[in-house]
């Protein structure tokens, strides 16, 4: 493309204030798309660039290149039938999706899991937790450059807790596990052992992975003061999970609602103080170290017992009429599903409130007077899974 | 200092190329086509139609209720009812699918048909060499071939096939001892003879 084109002046975009600190460019601003196809967009997602030379003036998320009408197909089946969906949304955490729609449809339907079947859910959103987090600190320092070493250690770990599910639920990823009042299958014999011996040997691996990432210089030079975000805008944003904590904010609805049997675990909230993306790295590598204590309580404190409410249906299912709206702590925030239901066999209103296309709205905020390499960066640490943003 | 990072990233490379050789934890590499994982007994991958006795079409157990049809969130399975019943593999007369096709190109593994199921008639199944060049047709599988015995689920799923078959004989037992317990039974029609034809 001739340069004369590219260096034309900007068509819709109002001219920025210069970003530059020496105030040494022209005010000529050039216009990128980064994506849909871009590597570091973690799947397909665009963000319309405007960059005074290095430095960027504004920035445009463009999304829903993913989107699969996922919340009109749920009004258009059974209640039962969008289980499997939930898992689709966040392809990383269906555990705790199927979890945060089931928690909906119990207050609907007024079901009450049993005690067991409270423990395997909080069980099973810990090692959801886990396997998240893992991945987006591998991810993270992929965005950063660390070319795929340190992912391939976090995906080896991720691998562990994966076999975990597929011998608990039959399938690695779309587990489809909770049911309404309960979950779908008993543990494995076995399973609790494994389940043991994986959270033993896990902070081995956060402590190796810690000494030699942590403190390194050039992952504090890349993160530290980068994509801050001022408390005051993310709670008025919305913005939910580690992001908000990185900022400060002590909010965990593990806490706040205490869903479930969160109230007999002792755990602390990490927080962070400045909001930038060293703080959000470290959040997360911190609430590992906290899902792991939940973890060993739960797996040691696990009853007998049935797993599923006995009034619960599986065929013909309809909840009576009335809207409720489930929430839990998600690995990447709050995630809730609103219901409406008009006593029949579909819902008549299904909505999701997703964590990561919630967070993702302050992009701009984070990103402007920040170089290009730094924006890959501060989307990674927003950990987005495209699934949940366009669903 | 200068370079502490990239000698600490080193020495971490170092230890796990060194480890993989002796921890088993760390070497986590499989050489698929020579080398398989064995599968998790609970591992689903594509539904198939359980069959008692010898013949498979006679001793399907699926009645053509049609529920996992309704209750399918893709939609994937097509049934079409027989009009007639005719005799299952131990001469009682039963419905039977004329149609059972389950594309696979559509089913996304859910287990929702499994659960439905009231006459245990329908399991995952854990085969996942599928590829085919026929897209299309070669993914849309008829009845013949969803049709698998018996001994196959117990083979791959033995501790769930176990409690199906417990669960099924209870059922019958008790079925027989309602049916005994019943004052002047209604005489049945005899099963028909023209089971060698």
């Amino acid at each position: 493309m001739p340069a004369a084109e590219i260096s034309s002046p900007p068509r819709n975009y109002e001219v920025m204030p210069k970003a530059s600190p020496n105030g040494e460019f022209d005010g000529e601003l050039l216009e990128v798309a980064m994506g849909p196809h871009h590597p570091s967009t973690h799947g397909v997602f665009r963000m319309d660039v405007v960059l005074d030379g290095e430095r960027v003036a504004k920035l445009k998320p463009v999304f829903g290149y993913l989107h699969r009408n996922h919340e009109k197909i749920a009004e258009n089946t059974t209640y039962l039938a969008s289980m499997p969906y939930t898992d689709r949304l966040d392809y990383f955490c269906s555990m705790t999706n199927n979890w945060a729609y089931a928690l909906s449809v119990e207050k609907l339907a007024g079901l009450q899991p049993p005690e067991r079947a409270e423990y395997i859910r909080i069980i099973t959103a810990e090692l959801t937790r886990l396997v998240n987090h893992t991945c987006l600190v591998g991810f993270l320092l992929q965005d950063m450059g660390a070319l795929g070493t340190p992912l391939m250690y976090a995906f080896r770990e991720r691998e562990k807790i994966l076999d975990l599910f597929e011998a608990l639920s039959g399938s690695r990823m779309m587990c489809n596990y909770m049911r309404f009042g309960g979950c779908r299958a008993d543990l494995p014999a076995g399973w609790l052992d494994g389940a043991k011996q994986v959270v033993e040997n896990y902070p081995r691996f956060l402590d190796e992975f810690e000494a030699f990432l942590s403190g390194n210089e050039i992952l504090m030079a890349r993160t530290q003061g980068v994509g801050a975000l001022p408390a005051e805008l993310a709670v008025s944003a919305g913005i939910s999970g580690p992001m908000l904590r990185a900022c400060g904010v002590n909010y965990d609805i593990r806490k706040v609602d205490k869903y479930g049997i969160y109230d007999r675990f002792e755990f602390r909230v990490p927080l962070g103080d400045h909001g930038d993306v060293f703080d959000r790295y470290m959040i997360r590598l911190l609430e590992m170290r906290e899902s792991l204590k939940i973890l060993r309580k739960a797996l040691a404190d696990i009853p007998d017992g049935p797993i599923v409410d006995s009034k619960a249906k599986i065929r013909g299912f309809k909840p009576k009429v009335g809207e409720a709206y489930g929430r839990i702590e998600g690995p990447k925030g709050e995630l809730g599903f609103y219901l409406i239901s008009d006593g029949s066999l579909n819902p008549y209103r299904y909505r999701v409130r997703p964590p990561s296309f919630i967070n993702l709205t302050v992009l701009e905020d984070m990103c402007v007077g920040h170089s290009v390499a730094d924006v890959v960066v501060i989307l990674g640490s927003v950990d987005i899974v495209l699934g949940e943003v366009d669903r | 200092m200068l370079g502490e990072g990239i000698i600490k990233g080193m020495a971490q490379t170092a230890k796990n190329f060194l480890g993989s050789y002796s921890d088993p934890e760390r070497l986590v590499t499989v050489q698929y086509p020579e080398e398989r994982l064995p599968l998790k007994e609970n591992t689903r991958n594509f539904p198939f139609l359980v069959y008692d006795g010898a013949d498979p079409m006679a001793g399907l157990r699926c009645v053509a209720c049609q529920i996992c049809e309704k209750e399918c969130p893709p939609q994937c399975i097509y049934i079409i009812k027989d009009t007639a019943k005719k005799p299952d593999y131990m001469g009682k007369m039963q419905f039977q699918p004329k149609v059972f096709d389950i594309d696979i190109s559509v089913c996304m593994s859910c287990q929702i048909c499994v659960e439905v199921c009231p006459f245990e008639a329908i399991k995952m199944d854990t085969e996942y060499e599928l590829s085919n060049h026929d897209r299309f047709g070669g993914l849309l599988l008829d009845k013949r071939e969803l049709a698998k015995s018996n001994e196959h689920y117990h083979k791959i799923h033995p501790t769930d096939a176990t409690e199906v078959d417990a669960r099924l004989a209870a059922e019958k037992a008790k079925a027989e001892a309602k049916a005994k317990a019943a004052p002047a039974p209604v005489p049945k029609p005899a099963p028909p003879v023209k089971a060698a034809a």
